[in-house]
């Protein structure tokens, strides 16, 4: 089975934000949540980066540690889904990620936060697989349908890559060295305490 | 990645040097090496590590999304927050609340239950008015719930999942949620009744002094005179103004996570939350063990409000002599044959 991650390589990220956009598209994506956002680093001096960042799919997720209700589940291809049917919207798994991918519908909202949402992996959640059930929820589920993160497949730089761990690393790697520079496998030190040697 | 001082200088001084160099790039643009001048990923988080002067505890940048926390990219502190609540959290949990009532089922082994030395009287003296029973129950009620739901936030998915299986867990968890949030309030307020009536009398006084360097009557059979709070109940007093005060405060910034100003924040006001909820349950089970099985006559006080004169003269001689002299004595209030 695949270890399936994210892979942004800022580098080529020129921040147009269609990542974004596309994800909420195509999971239907409520107001004031976003799965996917793109930051940009030392914004208008040099060596400025931006990096699309998600729910990352951390190893021995975080999240999933501190869930009082035990919501979370981790699939074949290690990606890190939840169920909104058994989650009580206490907030704790925003605590514990390192990159603020859990949201809720109702921030402002005394006491009920609402159902947590977060990035998918595009692979919907435990409902069944393309039902429409599955999509009111949890958006599309592509994973299914053998097809990768809509965000990865539409970048229009190949700058977001989104695969089997092996093989978008053995990529990142291939053009770190072929162009002579690369500033990291954001995120990957913190959600998978490894990143990729070069 | 192990990290010694040499490599901490060594980042430094590329930070340093990087930072130096910057307004050179920007004139020159022909001699721009873009893997020096780019932000590094790595550099950034060693130097968050470190806790490089002007780095702060995130990395962080410019966001085109109106939610500026969304610009916080990676936070890498949620993970000792996850340390500290799946194992620190735990273990004071179980320590003070385990430990409490080991410490009090040896208590009663040993020391027993407090009787009523001269027997009971017959004549009662009121110490609760209705309104300080009514503000005592309202507060005490939320607590045990507040305590209970609360703690099934901590433990419940160890100890009640396994019984219920994770879909009726979940669904409780949902209404043990609503029931913490709610009662919060009516907790709250009742915190403030309290502190208002009783604050006079739980003033630290000579008293105390001489009530806790006799035992307060725990140890050893002698009853240290006390007004109408004794120093071990004034102990009880602060700590469920000065405990609940700080639930109520970092309970409500949980709440409302907007109020907290970011995810930081709500990682310490959880910490605070959850530690002094738990120690002050135990102090609680103290309290109602004392009030309760481990001293004959003490619950009257918080059910009828009227107690018994004999254990009244045993418990708190100070006060009793202040009442007797304004005449609220009852001899006929509770006429039973002494015990
Ligand atoms: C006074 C007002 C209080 C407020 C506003 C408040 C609010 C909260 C909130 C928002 C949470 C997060 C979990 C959830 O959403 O259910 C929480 C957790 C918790 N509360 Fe409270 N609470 C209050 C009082 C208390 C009291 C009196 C106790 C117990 C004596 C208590 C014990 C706990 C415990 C044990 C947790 C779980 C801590 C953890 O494991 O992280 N709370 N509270
Ligand atoms: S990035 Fe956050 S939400 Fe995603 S798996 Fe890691 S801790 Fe969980
Ligand atoms: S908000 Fe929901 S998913 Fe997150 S920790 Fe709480 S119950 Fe679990």
């Amino acid at each position: 089975m695949a270890r399936m991650k994210f892979l942004c390589d800022a580098d080529r990220c020129i921040e147009c934000n269609a990542c974004v956009t596309a994800c909420k598209n195509e999971h239907d994506v409520p107001w004031g949540i976003n799965r996917r956002r793109v930051v940009t680093l030392n914004d208008g001096k040099p060596g400025e980066r931006s990096i699309s960042m998600a729910c990352m799919h951390c190893t021995d997720a975080p999240c999933a540690a501190v869930c009082p209700v035990n919501c979370f589940y981790t699939t074949a291809d290690a990606v890190v889904l939840h169920s909104k049917e058994l989650c009580i919207g206490c907030g704790y798994c925003f605590y514990a990620c390192p990159f603020g991918a859990p949201q809720y519908p109702r921030v402002s909202n005394f006491g009920t936060r609402g159902k947590m949402d977060k990035c998918t992996y595009c692979a919907g959640g435990p409902l069944a697989d393309g039902s429409a059930a599955e999509y009111a929820s949890y958006g599309a589920n592509r994973l299914a349908e053998g097809k990768l993160p809509l965000c990865a497949e539409m970048c229009s730089t190949k700058a977001l890559l989104a695969g089997d761990s092996d093989m978008i690393a053995t990529i990142y790697k291939e053009r770190v060295l072929k162009r002579g520079y690369g500033s990291g496998a954001w995120g990957w030190q913190t959600a998978y305490k490894e990143t990729i040697a070069i | 990645m192990r990290f010694s001082l040499r490599s901490l200088v060594a980042t430094f001084a590329v930070a340093m040097a990087l930072f130096a160099a910057v307004p050179a790039f920007a004139q020159q643009p022909s001699s721009v090496n873009p893997t020096a001048s780019a932000v590094q990923e790595r550099q950034l988080l060693d130097a968050l590590r470190a806790g490089t002067p002007g780095q702060g505890t995130t990395l962080s940048g410019r966001i085109t999304i109106p939610d500026a926390s969304a610009g916080n990219l990676i936070q890498p502190q949620g993970q000792a927050w996850r340390v500290f609540h799946q194992g620190a959290m735990h273990w004071i949990g179980a320590i003070a609340i385990l430990g409490m009532l080991v410490l009090l089922v040896v208590f009663y082994m040993t020391r027993g239950r407090i009787m009523i030395e001269a027997g009971r009287s017959g004549a009662t003296i009121l110490r609760f008015s209705t309104f300080e029973r009514f503000i005592h129950w309202l507060t005490a009620g939320c607590f045990i719930i507040l305590a209970l739901s609360g703690l099934n936030v901590t433990f419940g998915k160890f100890v009640l999942a396994p019984l219920f299986g994770e879909d009726a867990f979940a669904a409780m968890s949902q209404w043990a949620k609503y029931a913490h949030n709610f009662l919060a309030w009516p907790f709250m307020l009742g915190l403030v009744f309290m502190f208002v009536t009783w604050v006079v009398h739980n003033l630290p006084d000579s008293t105390d002094v001489n009530w806790i360097k006799k035992g307060g009557g725990l140890v050893g059979s002698e009853h240290p005179p006390a007004k109408k709070f004794n120093a071990g109940q004034k102990v009880i007093f602060w700590s469920v103004i000065i405990g609940g005060g700080l639930l109520s405060l970092s309970g409500v910034y949980l709440l409302f996570p907007e109020w907290a100003g970011g995810v930081l924040a709500l990682q310490f006001w959880n910490i605070i939350h959850g530690i002094v909820a738990v120690l002050l349950i135990a102090a609680m089970i103290a309290h109602i063990y004392i009030g309760s099985i481990g001293m004959e006559g003490a619950a009257d006080a918080m059910t009828s409000g009227e107690v018994d004169l004999n254990w009244a003269k045993e418990h708190h001689s100070l006060w009793v002599e202040e009442k007797m002299g304004k005449g609220s004595i009852h001899p006929h209030a509770a006429a039973q044959p002494a015990e």
